[in-house]
C-alpha cells in the first residue's frame, strides 16, 4: 500500500442559487424560479453542449454540473478517477414523482425516463459516461456529510492504487432544497488532503 | 395526417426532453433513432407509454416498436390506423 501525500486540487459548492469554485463565487442566478431553470442557466453559463443533460433528473443535473465546474479549466479526467459520493435524501425527489405516476390504478402510466433516476448512484453513471471513466464508484447515504467516511474511503482507493484521483462529496436534494459539494483529490494541489480540511471546505 | 405529424413532433420534444430541438428541425422521414434524432432505449420505452396514454394503443410486443418508431411519418400512419382515442 502506497503512503503518498494527496491534495485537494479543486472543490465546488452549489448552494443558495450560486456556484463557488475553490471558495470563489463564479456564478449566481436569482432569477430562475425553479431548480430546473437554475440548472439550465448553469448549463448555459458553462457553455455545455450535451443533450443528455436535459433528460437527467434534478439530482443528477446538480451532481453533473458540479463535476463540470470542478474539471473546468483543468486537465481531462483520467479514466481511473474514482467517484465517491453521498447524500441524505437518496433519490427521494424523483422517487416521489414516480410514486405519483403509479398512485392511480385507473391512470397508471409510469414513465421509464423518470424510473431510471430512482437510484442516487445514477449521478455517478452520468459523470462516468460523460468523462469516459472506467473506475471505482460508491454512493453512501448518511444523515449528514460524513467527512471521516469520505476521507477514509477515498484515501484507501488512492493508497491501494485503485484510483489515480478521486472526486468525492455530497450531492443532496429534497423538495427544491439542495446542497452540493464536490472535491477533486489528486497527487497535485495546494491544499493537503486531511479530514479537517475536507470538513472545513464543506462547511465554508 | 399533417396535423398528427406536427402533434407527434411536439409531444416527442416535450416527453423526451429534447430541449435543443425545434419542431421544424424534425423531418417526417427522419430516423428517430441512430443518426437521426439520436433517441435511445429509454426513449423507445417512453414512446411506447406515449402511444398507450395518448392514443390508446397498447403494443403487445415491445419489439414491434422498432418498425413503428422508424420515423414520424411511419408512426403517424400507425397511430391513424390503430388509435382508440
Amino acid at each position: 500500500m502506497k503512503k503518498e501525500e494527496y491534495y485537494i486540487l479543486d472543490y465546488c459548492t452549489i448552494k443558495n442559487h450560486s456556484i463557488f469554485k475553490n471558495g470563489n463565487l463564479i456564478y449566481s442566478d436569482t432569477e430562475s424560479e425553479t431548480l430546473k431553470g437554475f440548472a439550465k442557466s448553469i448549463y448555459k453559463f458553462l457553455g455545455l453542449s450535451y443533450p443528455k443533460f436535459h433528460k437527467m433528473d434534478n439530482l443528477c443535473k446538480l451532481g453533473f454540473l458540479a463535476s463540470e465546474v470542478l474539471i473546468k479549466d483543468n486537465v481531462k479526467l483520467d479514466e481511473d478517477t474514482a467517484l465517491v459520493l453521498s447524500n441524505k435524501a437518496s433519490s427521494l425527489d424523483t422517487d416521489r414523482k414516480h410514486q405519483e405516476s403509479i398512485q392511480d390504478r385507473e391512470d397508471f402510466f409510469p414513465s421509464p425516463a423518470v424510473f431510471v433516476y430512482t437510484l442516487p448512484n445514477i449521478i455517478m453513471g452520468e459523470i462516468s459516461i460523460k468523462n469516459k471513466l472506467k473506475s471505482e464508484n460508491a454512493f453512501f447515504i448518511s444523515e449528514e456529510f460524513d467527512t471521516e467516511l469520505m476521507y477514509t474511503y477515498s484515501k484507501i482507493l488512492l493508497n491501494t492504487e485503485k484510483a489515480s484521483s478521486v472526486i468525492c462529496g455530497w450531492v443532496d436534494l429534497d423538495t427544491n432544497k439542495y446542497d452540493v459539494f464536490l472535491a477533486f483529490l489528486s497527487k497535485k494541489g495546494k491544499i493537503k488532503l486531511t479530514k479537517e480540511e475536507l470538513n472545513k471546505l464543506y462547511n465554508q | 395526417m399533417a396535423e398528427l405529424r406536427e402533434e407527434l413532433k411536439e409531444k416527442i420534444i416535450e416527453q423526451l426532453s429534447l430541449e435543443d430541438v425545434e419542431v421544424s428541425e424534425i423531418g417526417d422521414d427522419d430516423s428517430l433513432f441512430g443518426d437521426g434524432l439520436g433517441l435511445d432505449s429509454i426513449d423507445a420505452l417512453e414512446l411506447i407509454v406515449l402511444l398507450e396514454k395518448d392514443y390508446g394503443i397498447k403494443l403487445k410486443d415491445p419489439k414491434e416498436g422498432k418498425a413503428i418508431f422508424e420515423s414520424i411519418g411511419v408512426m403517424a400512419d400507425y397511430i391513424a390506423k390503430n388509435r382508440t382515442k
